[in-house]
């Protein structure tokens, strides 16, 4: 048996996520050599797409937005030990719920009343969707994963039913809502900022990105802060511990999924009331599933989610600059590098630990070594 | 009366050849699922063998060759996972979960790479595909009533890879019934302790159940993209994977039961496609969604507990250690 | 050629079927098994016993090449071998029958007697040979099991059976049984020994682990005892006594002198009628417990680990639901119709010291300060306000860590980061804070370092003289007779006797524990 001396906590935070994240650049870098790209030549496209032209710190900051609703709603859950990977049905079930009140009550309430309520809405929406797996783990031992990758297909086939059917616009034929009323769409950053004086190129970035900002702080508050962070934490680190500590664990359960689908189901609030202003098929386009990717390589912290966020939202933003500039490597990038980051900092996290401990170790202590 | 039976067995037709791929990789997911490993990874797999095939064999023109490359791409995934959730005992739903959306990623790039066409491959002819094989004696069948129509539409006239899956189904049986090598992986999948024990390995029977996995991962990609379809297009196995995994939950991690499972996924798919806009008395006009959603919802209720147990291997998802 | 040696081995019939030397094994910092000499004669009973955590079953997966020694020698029939899996120890004529069987439950006795040795690629082929197999060995030995009986569907005593012929089946000559009666009725036991006679009759070697003293008498020939990773004696069966064994298994410590004054007792706090409880798997681990606790004492409870104290602390404190009986505590009752959940317990004022604060006692990634306040976590110690006050939680610790003198004071400390005793500590200074009214303590020192004993004992009598009923578990003898007023005494889920703690000895208890009831004293 192999025993290796613990990481110092510095190294088991920032150095190891690091080496994770270079080893999945890393590797997508190879991929993009042998497809015959420079792929330091892409990095700087990227890089350049992402914050240096007059929009697209916008753009970027709008996906960010997307990618911190997410992140925060898997991490919400992982801090129980329930992996949610159904944060991409429970995001398009929200877009259901700021629908729902946007059309009814858009076109006759003023807007301070309206969008909270649409928010609000999108949150419940969220919540519900993520509650019955949570319950059916909770209370009938059903195995989180596959149900809410089963959930994921079920809001799909309700949505395209939806939008097909008795949401679909009046003489259209796109599978899509009408667009809201006014009193339902979130106003834009170039509008907000534009009213202090700032002058910003056009983009999609809009107020939800304060939403996400204040879900971040709620996030950290709720599970540090509060006794029920406190009652989540303990469920997810010991659920023995928690039994004996007087913890209601399958309440608990539930209530985590039911928070971290809310989380998800705000997304809505940036491509729903922020961006397209109705609701349309696919809007959710994968975000969901990035969010895990955020949540893994943000190790679950506020923080780092933000940090995670941004980082996909530059690739996201940077990676659509690819399609411009070359002809063999496109935004499609981005998803590969997603995909290695989760491989990397997810499945294989703890791969490089113990030569990094060993490494440490020997540094440290550098006589030991020699003498052994 | 003669029409509505034609209309019966070409639905029969259709569901065959929808259920194909459904049904090799519900092979596949019982084999890795069996050895204990959760698969969500299959749908990776289909896409990324569904890719190789169609870009190899347009490449080569053999379709014989691309099968082998999907065969060998779809492996070479499982491979992947096998590296993080056997040797590094890495979360098996993370590490399936990268390997769904690194495939999702791989074939776009790659294909756009090398063919420049929106990440679709050229169209194949159809001498670069696995066509329709015609029995024996169709003609002289057809004079018989009824069977002579049941022998041209349903049972002759599919592709080899049909057959082949067909084939699967026993094989997956025999193996996991009859030999040493399936008494071990059902054994390794309820109680690895039990075969560690008896001194056999348990990363090996595992990396060899995955191996498994991905050949028929393979071969169904390149049923999707060689002989089904005449190219790969983006995202072409469409969730087929995830099917395929619920129809091995709902045949409970049994070959002959998750076939039928695949059968009847296949046959609502295909059914789906015929009863769109039709108005049937009393009933009225079934929305599609609802029929297409019910793999999932049964799923979910089977899970739940509310019609049946199901009884996945004990040891699913636990990486083992001594 | 290995079958030439087999015969040379066989008619030399080496003295020995089983020989260590200096074997030791750590895992991490724990070291389970120190520098382990140990004899085995050939076709004999050969017992080794030892309390829980002893060492005993990683010495005995060492043999079987499921564990490997860092260390140390090992020789079958006089040879030396290098055992490094199990397939090496199957090879050397080793089987083992494991604690937790290693038999796959939906599978039949059939699938599961091939599993690893299947007689060729077709399960077809070995099937026949196998059934035979099993039936020469079930009419040689006694043990007859339908080969194609599903294993859940069998009984425990037949699922051991199982697990022998396994291991006979593999060609075994020397089997190691590990802890097998545990799980088996008196009669299942009774039936296990008749085979294990018939087998050391054919010249089998068999090794027994254990806890339980009576066992050891009834059918072994030697016996070597174990305590804290380490061989403290080998003795034969027939010149020994169930007393001298119980001395060396527990140890004769320096006896702790437990400083206190006569107890002096009001009202009734804890009243236990009749308690029973059942093992998920149809076991009947807790028979009709009786006894009651007043405040200002403590009550103690002794026996070998495993004989029904952990149920009947779970059930106290509101983990368990008993299925008979009922428990009159605080003005509450608890019974199977009217349970108690662990955070209505701890409102009333019963306070839990668990047995193994790894599992219970403690979120070990959790902070000192938030562990310093688990289970009271919705109370007044985190604050009034609806957001935790992490300012008071913190200065609630360092206070605790204080008056307990917890090392390091580190309040932001992950409580995996502190040693045995230190985590201990932090236990009992949490459950101690609120003043509870009934204590119910499990193994109050385990892996606690002297001088921490000492202390936690001073703290435990302190809470007794200001009118606290205590319940002390404790697989330490010694402790037990320190710290406790009365003494009850458990074997096999039951109350055996409660007596006076100052009028008995480690003789009388021993007895007791092994199951034989005393004249009580009390």
């Amino acid at each position: 048996m192999n025993v290796t001396p613990p990481l110092p906590k510095w190294a088991d935070l920032i150095l190891l996520p690091l080496i994770n994240l270079f080893a999945a650049f890393f590797v997508c870098g190879l991929i993009v050599l042998a497809i015959g790209e420079n792929p330091f030549t892409a990095l700087n496209v990227m890089i350049k797409g992402a914050f240096f032209y007059p929009e697209s710190l916008g753009y970027t900051l709008y996906y960010t937005t997307n990618f911190i609703f997410t992140g925060l709603a898997v991490a919400t859950a992982f801090h129980a030990l329930m992996f949610n990977i159904g944060g991409e049905g429970q995001a398009y079930i929200g877009g259901l719920g700021a629908a729902v009140v946007a059309l009814l009550f858009g076109p006759n309430l003023p807007m301070l009343i309206v969008l909270p309520l649409c928010i609000l809405s999108s949150a419940a929406f969220g919540a519900l969707w993520a509650l019955i797996p949570g319950y059916l783990q909770a209370k009938r031992g059903s195995h989180i994963v596959i149900t809410t990758i089963m959930f994921n297909f079920l809001a799909s086939s309700l949505m395209v039913w939806l939008l097909a059917g008795p949401l679909m616009q009046q003489g259209q034929q796109s599978p899509q809502t009408v667009l809201f009323a006014d009193a339902a769409q979130l106003p834009q950053m170039r509008e907000v900022l534009g009213y202090f004086g700032f002058e910003l190129a056009n983009s999609p970035w809009n107020l939800s990105f304060f939403i996400a900002l204040i879900a971040l702080v709620v996030f950290y508050i709720l599970i540090w802060k509060t006794r029920l962070g406190y009652e989540i934490r303990a469920v997810g680190k010991n659920q023995e511990a928690a039994r004996y500590a007087g913890i209601n664990v399958a309440k608990i359960i539930i209530i985590a999924m039911a928070i971290s689908g809310a989380f998800a189901g705000l997304m809505a609030t940036n491509e729903v009331l922020g961006v397209h202003n109705r609701v349309i098929l696919n809007f959710t386009a994968g975000y969901g599933f990035t969010g895990i990717a955020v949540a893994l390589m943000g190790r679950n912290h506020p923080i780092g989610i933000f940090l995670a966020s941004l980082l996909f939202g530059a690739l996201y933003q940077g990676g659509a600059e690819l399609d411009f500039e070359f002809t063999s490597i496109t935004r499609e990038m981005v998803v590969l590098i997603q995909g290695m980051i989760i491989l990397f900092s997810g499945a294989l996290a703890y791969m490089f630990n113990p030569s990094l401990a060993r490494l440490i170790a020997r540094i440290s202590a550098p006589k030991e070594a020699t003498d052994g | 009366m003669a029409d509505f039976m034609l209309q019966l067995l070409l639905t029969f037709d259709a569901t065959l050849r929808l259920a194909t791929p459904l049904i090799l990789c519900a092979m596949a997911g019982i084999f890795s699922e069996r050895s204990g490993i959760v698969d969500i990874s299959l749908e990776g797999k289909l896409l990324s063998g569904a890719f190789v095939a169609a870009a190899v064999t347009a490449l080569t023109g053999s379709p014989w060759i691309g099968l082998m490359a999907a065969i060998c791409a779809s492996v070479f995934m499982s491979l992947i996972h096998g590296f993080a959730c056997i040797t590094h005992r890495g979360d098996q739903v993370v590490s399936g979960l990268a390997i769904n959306i690194l495939a999702s990623g791989l074939t776009i790039i790659i294909g756009i790479a090398l063919f420049k066409k929106g990440g679709q491959t050229p169209a194949l002819s159809s001498d670069e595909r696995f066509r329709g094989i015609e029995w024996f004696g169709v003609n002289l069948m057809d004079n018989i009533p009824i069977i002579g129509t049941i022998y041209r539409q349903l049972i002759s006239g599919h592709s080899l890879l049909v057959y082949m899956a067909l084939l699967a189904v026993p094989l997956c049986a025999f193996i996991l019934y009859r030999t040493r090598y399936g008494l071990r992986l059902r054994a390794v999948g309820e109680k690895p302790e039990s075969v560690d024990s008896a001194g056999v390995s348990v990363a090996w029977l595992r990396y060899r159940a995955l191996i498994i996995g991905g050949i028929f991962c393979g071969i169904a990609g390149a049923y999707l993209s060689i002989s089904h379809g005449a190219n790969f297009v983006r995202e072409m196995s469409a969730g087929k994977g995830y099917i395929a995994l619920a129809a091995v939950i709902f045949g409970n991690w049994r070959p002959i039961k998750a076939f039928y499972a695949c059968l009847l996924f296949g046959f609502l798919d295909a059914a789906t496609s015929r009863l769109q806009g039709v108005d049937i008395p009393l009933i009225g006009e079934i929305p599609i969604q609802l029929m297409l959603a019910i793999p999932y919802i049964v799923t979910v209720l089977l899970l739940a507990g509310f019609i049946g147990r199901p009884t996945p291997p004990a040891a699913i998802g636990v990486p083992y250690e001594k | 050629m290995s079958e030439t040696m087999n015969k040379t081995s066989g008619a030399n019939a080496a003295r020995y079927a089983l020989e260590l030397q200096g074997v030791s094994k750590s895992f991490g910092l724990v070291r389970a098994n120190r520098n382990i000499d140990l004899k085995i004669e050939s076709g004999t009973i050969h017992g080794i016993i030892g309390e829980n955590g002893a060492g005993k079953s990683t010495l005995m997966n060492i043999l079987f090449g499921m564990h490997r020694a860092d260390s140390g020698k090992m020789f079958a029939n006089g040879e030396q071998v290098n055992v490094r899996n199990s397939a090496d120890a199957i090879a050397h004529g080793i089987g083992m029958v494991h604690q937790h069987f290693m038999l796959v439950n939906r599978f039949s006795v059939l699938e599961n007697v091939m599993l690893g040795s299947e007689g060729g690629s077709l399960l077809k082929q070995g099937k026949q040979a196998t059934i035979a197999r099993l039936k020469e060995l079930g009419d040689t030995y006694g043990m007859v099991v339908d080969p194609h009986a599903l294993i859940s569907d069998l009984n425990v005593g037949m699922r051991q059976r199982v697990e022998i012929l396994k291991a006979l089946k593999g060609g075994a000559r020397i089997l190691i049984l590990d802890e097998p009666t545990g799980v088996l009725t008196p009669q299942e036991t009774e039936q296990l020994f008749e085979i294990l006679r018939v087998l050391r009759a054919d010249g089998v070697t068999v090794l027994l682990i254990t806890h339980k003293l009576a066992e050891i008498m009834e059918i072994t020939d030697n016996v070597s005892i174990m305590r804290a990773g380490k061989m403290v004696g080998h003795r034969a069966t027939a010149e020994t006594s169930p007393q001298e064994l119980a001395e060396l298994m527990v140890g004769r410590k320096v006896l702790l002198n437990v400083d206190k004054d006569a107890p002096q007792t009001n009202n009734v706090l804890l009243d236990v009628q009749g308690l029973g409880a059942m093992s998920s798997r149809g076991h009947r681990i807790l028979d009709d417990v009786s006894f009651q606790v007043k405040g200002g004492e403590i009550l103690g409870i002794a026996g070998v680990s495993g004989n029904g104290q952990t149920p009947l602390m779970e059930i106290l404190t509101g983990m368990r639901i008993p299925d008979r009986g009922h428990v009159e505590i605080l003005g509450e009752t608890i019974s199977h119709d009217a349970p108690k959940t662990p955070k209505q317990l701890r409102e009333i004022g019963v306070g839990h010291i668990p047995e193994d604060r790894h599992v219970h006692g403690l979120v070990l990634d959790f902070e000192a300060q938030e562990n310093m306040i688990l289970g009271y976590h919705d109370g007044a110690l985190s604050g009034d306000g609806r957001l935790m006050d992490r300012a008071g939680i913190r200065a609630h610790c360092e206070t605790q860590m204080e008056k307990y003198d917890v090392r390091p004071r580190d309040p932001m400390l992950p409580a995996a980061n502190f040693s045995g005793g230190n985590q201990q500590k932090i236990v009992i200074a949490r459950e101690m804070y609120s003043n509870p009214k009934v204590l119910i303590v499990g193994q109050p020192t385990r892996g606690v370092d002297v001088g921490a004993i000492e202390f936690i004992h001073k703290q435990l009598i302190a809470l007794r003289d200001a009118g606290c009923a205590i319940v002390v578990v404790s697989v330490e003898l010694d402790e037990v007779m320190g710290l406790s007023d009365r003494i009850m005494v458990m074997n096999d889920g039951k109350n055996i006797g409660i007596v006076d703690a100052d009028k008995t000895d480690t003789n009388m208890l021993g007895l007791m524990m092994a199951g034989i009831e005393q004249e009580a004293v009390a």
